[in-house]
């Protein structure tokens, strides 16, 4: 055998089934997961664990404003993106405060430009001061916090979104599989960058 | 405390199981040996434990880092650069970290399988530019043992006939991605030599192992044993021998010494009862990496050695390096707007940069390799981090979710990787008072860059920029200043600790001799990275399990002559 086809792999494998999954995890990760993918199959909505009901209003809209449905994939809340965060939160000690604060941050902004809270405000309210933070090289110094934080919610709300099954599906990524021969990239590709192979 | 004595003598007790320990227990085992290897970590096993194939979404943590595993929780590799219970202490003023994998096969579960062969003017650099020491011995000493762990192992890799740049018996190396090629078209305008990787990865089947399927998670642990593990591939045979026992969350305190001054084991803390327990052997192999070696060294006080064994060179603990290191990445125009394709590979790089340049020619001495990475991967948590650094500048909403697609694979990476000349200033000791949670006395690191470094450093960073640039791309972070050290990476976090047992052959200078046998104890040898005289710009563990065969070569030798 020269090369491993994909039957002769998963025969190979047979001997550790994947079936098995997440016996390198910890219980602590099985057991989130399979409440997660309990909840789901009931239906029922996510009680969070981390956020305050408040706070996650204001991510459920948030995360949505961020990555929206659209022709080709659902929204943040469709790809389950809140819940990944309540659980980030629990789990990375270091991701609570400025999370949590960088919400604080948008209600009091909020607050003083409209005497209300992110999730109270209309649409055209919630525009507005997104617009002020969401792009940092035209952002004004005042804005400075409200900046830092959309950056790293912006970076947070894309590694759940992208790193869920919908995701991955949207981005067209192709592989995490058995490949039997390998042979490059095809000529599309190739032709697309401006290179060849030599050989 | 009261030790358990075992009443059995092994013939050879090997501390670690990593790249040295396991070539260790395999040579030996081969050999007919009655072996003992001890690890401070917990059992793996890659055909069972490996997270390979897992999509992201089956965690709720979608890949992110644990503490026991900073490299994210879908990698093999248990350790890091902090351990509960088992602190190290910095001299003020020294930034250095210490990275300990605590689990069967070590640092091998962690490597980017970067098997690179040091050159013939790597065994000699202070003849050619009068820094450092030369080693006792020259490629030609090691270079059988090269051939012979490329043979049991498998490696990728051309030949290319480069004077530093040894061939190996190369398995055929993988074609380069698409993005790769780019990444050479700009190489070679600029000069730089770009080959095909040399991994240790099997792209054909070799000694009962299957060829790699290019699911690129390397790092996962291979549920096949396509790559190379100390675990599956070293450890798991010599086992099958039925010549070799394993003991785990075995924590080794000292090699125990008798009157002579022969060494007659080593005392363990048992992790998991707490009990202390003596093993005998007739030899002693220390490959728990070359730092914990040194600290086990100067742990094993004793009448006759009062300071520790192979104290009397006063170099134990000496001369430690870690391989330099910088990263530049950048935003490639070119590569946006993907073509749908299977780019997964091997899990590394198919082409690298070795060290193409005459230092002659150049304001620092010897040179670096360049890792190359970037495109498509299977997004994780931290998937396109950093966005608005890209020409979008940030944003939300459909417009932002559209960028993300565009510029999904749309990044290159470099990271120079280079050697680091051995210093006064850069050691490590005992610290007077601080332990472990076993009480086990633990290390103290002093730590300085020299010019030579800060200038190598700089050079990457020039490199890289030009590359980028060649690519039609735009670096994302500006160039580093001096105050910033040009980038740095501070020592230790390559994890490529080098030194501190180092080999010669006056037992003034030097700890171990040519075979890596102590000059204070002749049944005592060091299997890891502590020998090593240099650092060189390559990955080290291709030299330390070619060492590590010799040295095992050695040691049969000797016992079946009754010298040891």
């Amino acid at each position: 055998m020269t090369h491993l086809d994909r039957r002769e792999a998963l025969a190979l494998l047979a001997g550790a089934p994947l079936a098995t999954a997440f016996q390198w995890a910890p219980d602590a990760v099985r057991e989130a997961a399979a409440r997660a993918r309990e909840v789901i199959a009931r239906g029922a909505p996510y009680e969070p664990k981390h956020f305050t009901p408040h706070e996650w209003e204001t991510v459920r809209i948030l995360v949505d404003l961020i990555i929206p449905k659209d022709e080709r994939s659902g929204s943040a809340t469709d790809a389950g993106v809140p819940e990944f965060m309540d659980f980030m939160l629990g789990d990375d000690p270091e991701l609570a405060v400025p999370v949590r604060g960088g919400l604080a941050w948008l209600d009091h902004e909020c607050h003083d430009r409209y005497g209300k809270t992110l999730v109270d405000c209309g649409d055209a309210e919630r525009a507005a001061v997104l617009d002020d933070i969401a792009w940092p090289r035209k952002a004004k110094p005042q804005h400075a916090a409200g900046v830092a934080f959309f950056n790293r919610f912006r970076d947070f709300t894309a590694s759940g979104f992208f790193s869920s099954r919908m995701g991955v599906q949207d981005l067209r990524y192709i592989g995490n599989t058995f490949v039997s021969e390998w042979k490059g990239c095809p000529p599309d590709a190739l032709a697309k960058l401006g290179v060849r192979y030599e050989d | 405390m009261q030790i358990i004595r075992q009443p059995k003598v092994y013939d050879v007790c090997i501390v670690g199981s990593g790249a040295g320990g396991g070539m260790a227990a395999y040579a030996l085992t081969k050999a007919g040996a009655d072996v003992v290897v001890l690890e401070a970590g917990q059992p793996w096993d890659n055909t069972k434990d490996s997270a390979m194939l897992e999509w992201p979404y089956e965690s709720p943590r979608r890949g992110a880092s644990t503490p026991e595993r900073p490299f994210g929780e879908f990698d093999a590799c248990i350790g890091g650069w902090e351990i509960p219970g088992e602190p190290y202490t910095r001299a003020p003023g020294t930034e250095f970290s210490w990275w300990r994998a605590r689990m069967v096969g070590g640092r091998t579960n962690h490597w980017g399988r970067i098997s690179l062969r040091f050159g013939p003017y790597d065994f000699k650099r202070k003849s050619r530019d009068g820094l450092g020491d030369d080693w006792p011995i020259v490629y030609e000493d090691v270079a059988p043992y090269y051939d012979e762990v490329d043979r049991l192992i498998g490696v990728f890799g051309s030949k290319e006939n480069l004077p530093n740049e040894p061939n190996g018996l190369f398995l055929p190396p993988p074609r380069p991605r698409c993005h790769e090629l780019l990444v050479k078209q700009a190489a070679d305008a600029l000069h730089v030599t770009c080959i095909p990787a040399r991994l240790s990865i099997l792209t054909r089947p070799l000694n009962g192992r299957a060829a790699c399927h290019y699911c690129g998670q390397c790092n996962r642990g291979c549920r096949v044993n396509a790559n190379f593990t100390s675990t599956n591939v070293l450890i798991a045979p010599a086992l099958a021998t039925g010549k070799l026992t394993l003991l785990t969350s075995a924590m080794v305190r000292e090699v125990t010494i008798d009157r002579t001054g022969r060494a007659t084991g080593v005392t363990y803390v048992d992790k998991a009862t707490g009990a202390d327990v003596g093993v005998r052997a007739r030899v002693v192999v220390l490959a728990a990496s070359a730092c914990e070696s040194a600290r086990l060294l100067l742990n094993s006080k004793s009448t006759l050695f009062p300071n520790g064994l192979g104290s009397s060179s006063g170099v134990v603990g000496r001369y430690i390096t870690d391989t330099t290191g910088t990263d530049v990445s950048g935003f490639i125009p070119k590569m946006m707007d993907h073509v749908p394709h299977n780019h997964d590979g091997v899990g590394g790089m198919h082409l690298y940069m070795p060290w193409w340049l005459d230092n002659a020619k150049l304001d620092f001495p010897r040179g670096y390799h360049i890792e190359v990475w970037g495109g498509t991967h299977l997004p994780t948590y931290g998937f396109l981090g950093g966005m608005h650094r890209f020409p979008a500048g940030g944003g939300y909403g459909k417009q932002l979710k559209e960028d993300y697609r565009r510029y999904y694979g749309a990044s290159i990476g470099f990271s120079g990787r280079g050697e680091m000349i051995p210093n006064d200033d850069s050691y490590c000791e005992l610290d007077p008072a601080a332990v472990d949670r076993w009480g086990i006395p633990v290390l103290r690191f002093y730590w300085k860059w020299s010019e030579h470094e800060y200038r190598q450093v700089k050079h990457m960073q020039e490199t890289f920029r030009a590359l980028i640039a060649a690519m039609g791309g735009e670096v994302f972070a500006p160039m580093p200043t001096r105050e910033q050290g040009y980038g740095i990476a501070a020592g230790g976090t390559i994890i490529h600790e080098l030194g501190g047992v180092r080999m010669g052959d006056d037992p003034k200078s030097s700890v171990v001799n040519r075979w890596c046998q102590a000059h204070d104890c002749k049944n005592v040898f060091v299997a890891d990275g502590g020998p090593f005289v240099s650092q060189a710009d390559k990955n080290p563990t291709w030299t330390i399990l070619a060492l590590a065969m010799r040295t095992c070569e050695y040691i049969t030798e000797q016992m079946k002559k009754g010298a040891l």
